[in-house]
C-alpha cells in the first residue's frame, strides 16, 4: 500500500459526501511538501474544516463520508488504515491543533501530565525521559518558568499560553504533518503574531509540513508557501501566495481579495466645525466591586477591579469614533456604559447635551432613543420567536409612535438596508448572518438616533459580507447624518470606517485622535506594537503586492 | 445608499399541519390516556351502574355481564366505580399542573429577572422544597376539611419550587441575550420584556416539567386517599378503592388490582408522553439518552 513521495501529504480527487449523498467536498486535491506551509482559504461553509477532519479520519461517520478519492500520508492512505493503525498514525505522524484551546484541553488535568500522556501512549519511554521530553517541548515553544506551567492547569494560563502548550502537545512525537484550523482566530493581534511566529520557526526546524486553515487573507500573507482558495466545497484556485495575492484568475479569489480591508487610513472627511457634538464622554470610570462585596469586618476593604478609568472622548454628528483594543482593554465595557447597559462609577456621559451616567431607569427611557445599538453576533441579537417586523417596530411603538407609521418605517428601513421589503413578515432564522446584521441595523435605525454604537459589529461576518455590511453603514452616516462609535479589535476595519481612533489597552487611553494620525503615525509605543502585529501589514490588498 | 444590494431569501417555511411521527412507545401511550379521558369526560355514559349506590345484596361479585369487572364489599360495581375515579385523578392532575405554572411562572420570571427579588423568593422557594409533599398534605387535609380543593392545594405547594427553580433558569440565560439587551435599550418596559422575551423561552422546558408534575399530582392524590387523608371515602377515587379492597385484598384481589393497573397505566402514559414532548422540543437530550 505504500509507494515512494516526496510529499509528506497528498490528497487525491477526495470527495465527501453526507450520509444522504449531499456533496460537502468535490474533487480536493492537494500536496504539502516536507517544511512547507500550505493554508487553506475561504468563507465559513467552503469545507476547510471538512478536508482537514478528513485528513485526521475524524469524519463524523454518521453524517458525513468519504465517497472517493485517496489522502496519502507519507505514501499511506488514511481512508483506507485500520481504526487501530489510525490512532497510531494521530499523534506520531500526524498533530492537529485547534481554534479554542481552552475546550481541547483537559480542565482538570495539569498541562503537563497532558503533555506526559501522549508520550505515555505513544513511545516506551521511562516516566524520567517522557518528563525531560515535556520540559524541552515546553522550552521550545518558549513558555517562561516551565516548571511551573508544567504543573498549571489550563484555566491558569493565558489564552496564548494555551495555544502555545496545544502545540507542544501537538509537536512533542515530532510529527510530519501539523494542523492548524483556525489556530489564532481566538487570539488578540499581538498574541496571534507571536503564535504564527512560533509555528514557523518550530516547522523549520523539524521539517514538519503544515496544513494551515484559516479565513484571513492577512494571516495567509504571513504563514503559507502556497494557498488554496476553497469555495462551496471546491478548490476554485490554488498556487503559490504570491501568484494567488498579486495575480488572482479566478473572480471569486479577485473578490476575497478586494474584500478584505486596507490598513492606510481612508482619505479624511471634511470636518464640520459647527456640527453638533452628539455624544461627549469625560472622565468615565468603571470600578466593579470585588466578589463578595466592598468591605470587610476586619482589615481593609478589598479594592474592585477597574475595568475602564478616565475615557473622555467627543463625538460629533454625522462622524465615526472607532475605539480600538485587544480583549480586556475594557472598549466593551466604554461601549456598554455609554449604552447604559451599565451603570458608570465615575464621569459623565452627554448624549445632545443632556448627561445620563446618572439617570435612573425610568428617568432614563426619553434618552434611551437617542442612541441605539449594534450587537456582534447576529445569531442572537434579534428574538427568534417574534418576526422581523414586530422586532422593527418594538422601539418607535414604545415611544408612542402608532402601528401603521411604524410599520411601514420599519419596509422603509428594510429597503434602506437593502433587502426586500416582504422580509418583514418573516423571521431571523430565515435570513443569513449578514442580512441578519442588516436587520439588526434597521432596528436601530427605526429608533432615530444620533448616535448608533456598534460593537463589534462585523466581527463575526465573512470578510465579503463584512465589506458589505461596512459600506451600507458608511451610505448611511452619509445619508442620515448619524454619529457612529464602532467597537473593533481589527484595525483594517477601523482604517476603513473611522475618522477618528482611539486605542484603549488595560482600561485606559493609550492614543486618542483623528485616524490619519493615529494608524499611519502612532506615537505610542503600545499603538505601534497594535500596528505591527496586524497580520499581512506586509501585503496592498488593493494593489496585490508587497508594501 | 448606493445600489441596492439584490439578495435572495429562503421562501417562507409553511407551517403545514401534520401529525409527528411517534415512536411506537408515544403512541400507545397517547391513546391509553385519551381513553382515560374520554372515560372519565363520558363517564355518565360509559359507567352502567350508580359508582355510589349501596346494593349489599350484590357484595363482593365476581366479574360478570352484569358486573364487568364485579362488585366490592358494598355491591358497588367496581369497573363504574375505576371510571368514576379517573374524574377525580385528572382533575387533581391537570388542576395541580395549570395552578402550579400559574403561580410559579411570574414568580420564577421575576426570581430570575431582578435580582434583588431573587434571593429572598428562592430562599423561600428552598423552605418550601425542603417540606416532604405527602406530609404537607397530610398537614393541610387534617387541618381543614378534605375536599378535592384542598387536596389539589396539598400537592400543588411543594409543586411551585420546581416550577419556579426551573423558569428562573432559563430567564437567568436568556437575559443576557443581546435581543433582550436590544429591547432594554428601545425603552421596552420590563413587563413587556417579560411576557414577549423572556417567556416564551421558558414554555417548552415548562411543557415537559408540567407533564411530570401532573403524574406526580395524580399519584400523590392516590396515595392520600390511601391514607385516608385524601377525598372523603364517599367519593370514589383510585386511592379510596385500593384502600378499601385492601382489606378484601386475599378474599377478592381484583378490587385493588385494576384501579392499581388504571393508575399505573395513567402515570406511565402520562410520563411517556412527557419524555416525548422533551424529545421533540429538545433534540439533544434524545441523542444523549440514546447513546
Amino acid at each position: 500500500m505504500s509507494e515512494p513521495s516526496s510529499d509528506t501529504l497528498r490528497v487525491e480527487h477526495l470527495c465527501v459526501n453526507t450520509t444522504h449523498g449531499v456533496p460537502i467536498l468535490q474533487d480536493i486535491s492537494f500536496e504539502i511538501r516536507p517544511g512547507e506551509t500550505l493554508c487553506l482559504v475561504g468563507e465559513s461553509g467552503s469545507g476547510k474544516s471538512v478536508t482537514s477532519l478528513a485528513t485526521l479520519g475524524l469524519l463524523p461517520k454518521d453524517a458525513l463520508s468519504a465517497a472517493s478519492g485517496r489522502i496519502l500520508l507519507d505514501g499511506e492512505d488514511v481512508l483506507q488504515v485500520s481504526n487501530g493503525r489510525l490512532k497510531a498514525l494521530r499523534g506520531s505522524r500526524m498533530a492537529m491543533i485547534f481554534q479554542e484551546p481552552m475546550t481541547a484541553l483537559n480542565p482538570v488535568l495539569s498541562v503537563g501530565r497532558q503533555i506526559d500522556e501522549v508520550l505515555q501512549t505513544h513511545t516506551d519511554l521511562t516516566a524520567a525521559q517522557r518528563r525531560a521530553q515535556v520540559m524541552d517541548a515546553l522550552a521550545q515553544v518558549h513558555l517562561p518558568d516551565i516548571e511551573r506551567i508544567y504543573d498549571a492547569y489550563p484555566h491558569q494560563l493565558s489564552g496564548g499560553q494555551r495555544q502555545r502548550i496545544m502545540i507542544a502537545m501537538a509537536l512533542v512525537l515530532e510529527p510530519r504533518l501539523l494542523i492548524a484550523d483556525e489556530p489564532t482566530t481566538a487570539l488578540d493581534v499581538t498574541t496571534q503574531q507571536q503564535i504564527l511566529k512560533l509555528i514557523r520557526e518550530l516547522q523549520q526546524k523539524h521539517g514538519t509540513a503544515v496544513l494551515f486553515i484559516t479565513h484571513d487573507m492577512g494571516v495567509v500573507v504571513d504563514i503559507a508557501d502556497r494557498v488554496c482558495v476553497m469555495r462551496q466545497g471546491r478548490i476554485v484556485e490554488s498556487g503559490t501566495v504570491a501568484d494567488v495575492l498579486s495575480r488572482p484568475q479566478q473572480d471569486y479569489t479577485k473578490a476575497l481579495l478586494a474584500a478584505v480591508p486596507g490598513l492606510e487610513p481612508r482619505a479624511a472627511r471634511r470636518e464640520v466645525f459647527s456640527a453638533q457634538v452628539v455624544l461627549d464622554v469625560s472622565e468615565l470610570g468603571k470600578v466593579y466591586p470585588p466578589a463578595g462585596g466592598g468591605w470587610r469586618w476586619f482589615g481593609k476593604a478589598r479594592e474592585g477591579t477597574r475595568a475602564v478609568h478616565d475615557v473622555s472622548f467627543t463625538l460629533k454628528r454625522g462622524r465615526t469614533l472607532g475605539i480600538v483594543g485587544e480583549s480586556g482593554s475594557g472598549k466593551s465595557t466604554v461601549a456598554r456604559c455609554v449604552m447604559r447597559l451599565l451603570a458608570p462609577t465615575h464621569g459623565a456621559i452627554r448624549v445632545t447635551g443632556k448627561d445620563i451616567s446618572e439617570l435612573s431607569a425610568a428617568s432614563l427611557k426619553p434618552h434611551r432613543k437617542r442612541i441605539q445599538m449594534i450587537f456582534q453576533d447576529p445569531n442572537r441579537s434579534l428574538n427568534p420567536r417574534i418576526s422581523i417586523g414586530k422586532s422593527l417596530i418594538e422601539g418607535p411603538m414604545n415611544h408612542g409612535v402608532p402601528f401603521a407609521q411604524a410599520w411601514a418605517r420599519g419596509q422603509e428601513l428594510l429597503e434602506l438596508v437593502g433587502l426586500p421589503v416582504d422580509a418583514i413578515e418573516r423571521y431571523p432564522h430565515q435570513f443569513s448572518g449578514g442580512q441578519r446584521q442588516r436587520i439588526a441595523i434597521a432596528r436601530a435605525l427605526a429608533m432615530e438616533p444620533d448616535v448608533i454604537v456598534a460593537d463589534e459589529a462585523v466581527s463575526a461576518l465573512d470578510v465579503s459580507v463584512q465589506a458589505q455590511v461596512l459600506q451600507l453603514l458608511q451610505d448611511i452616516q452619509a445619508r442620515m447624518g448619524v454619529a457612529i462609535l464602532f467597537i473593533t479589535h481589527d484595525l483594517r476595519v477601523a482604517a476603513q470606517l473611522c475618522d477618528d481612533v482611539l486605542v484603549m489597552h488595560r482600561g485606559q487611553v493609550m492614543e486618542y485622535g483623528p485616524a490619519a494620525h493615529v494608524l499611519a503615525h502612532p506615537q505610542q509605543p503600545y499603538t505601534q506594537q497594535l500596528m505591527d502585529a496586524v497580520p499581512g501589514k506586509g501585503w496592498n490588498f488593493a494593489a496585490g503586492q508587497r508594501i | 445608499m448606493s445600489k441596492p444590494v439584490s439578495l435572495s431569501l429562503p421562501a417562507p417555511r409553511r407551517r403545514l399541519i401534520s401529525l409527528p411521527r411517534l415512536p411506537l412507545t408515544s403512541a400507545i401511550a397517547l391513546v391509553v390516556l385519551v381513553l382515560i379521558i374520554g372515560m372519565a369526560i363520558f363517564a355518565p355514559w360509559v359507567a352502567n351502574h350508580d359508582p355510589v349506590a349501596l346494593a349489599p345484596a350484590f357484595r363482593l361479585k365476581p366479574a360478570s355481564a352484569e358486573f364487568w369487572l364485579g362488585t366490592d364489599a358494598y355491591g358497588r360495581d367496581l369497573f363504574s366505580r375505576i371510571v368514576y375515579g379517573a374524574r377525580i385523578s385528572l382533575t387533581v392532575g391537570v388542576g395541580v399542573t395549570v395552578m402550579s405554572i400559574l403561580i410559579g411562572l411570574p414568580l420564577g420570571l421575576m426570581a430570575g429577572y431582578f435580582q434583588g427579588l431573587d434571593a429572598l423568593l428562592m430562599r423561600v422557594m428552598d423552605g418550601l422544597m425542603a417540606i416532604p409533599g405527602i406530609l404537607l398534605a397530610i398537614a393541610i387535609v387534617s387541618l381543614s376539611s378534605a375536599g378535592i380543593w384542598t387536596v389539589m392545594i396539598a400537592i400543588m405547594v411543594p409543586e411551585i419550587p420546581q416550577v419556579v427553580r426551573l423558569v428562573r433558569a432559563r430567564v437567568l440565560s436568556t437575559r443576557e441575550e443581546p435581543y433582550v439587551e436590544a429591547a432594554v435599550l428601545m425603552g421596552t418596559s420590563t413587563l413587556k420584556i417579560l411576557t414577549r422575551h423572556l417567556m416564551p423561552n421558558t414554555l417548552a422546558p415548562l411543557i415537559v416539567q408540567g407533564t411530570y408534575i401532573c403524574a406526580s399530582a395524580i399519584l400523590t392524590e392516590a396515595i392520600l386517599s390511601f391514607l385516608g387523608a385524601g377525598i372523603g371515602t364517599e367519593i370514589p377515587t383510585w386511592g379510596n378503592i385500593i384502600s378499601e379492597g385492601r382489606v378484601y385484598f386475599q378474599l377478592k384481589p381484583s378490587l385493588v388490582l385494576w384501579a392499581g393497573l388504571a393508575l399505573s397505566l395513567c402515570i406511565l402514559s402520562i410520563n411517556l408522553l412527557g419524555d416525548a414532548a422533551r424529545d421533540a422540543l429538545d433534540p439533544r437530550m434524545k441523542k444523549r439518552g440514546a447513546a
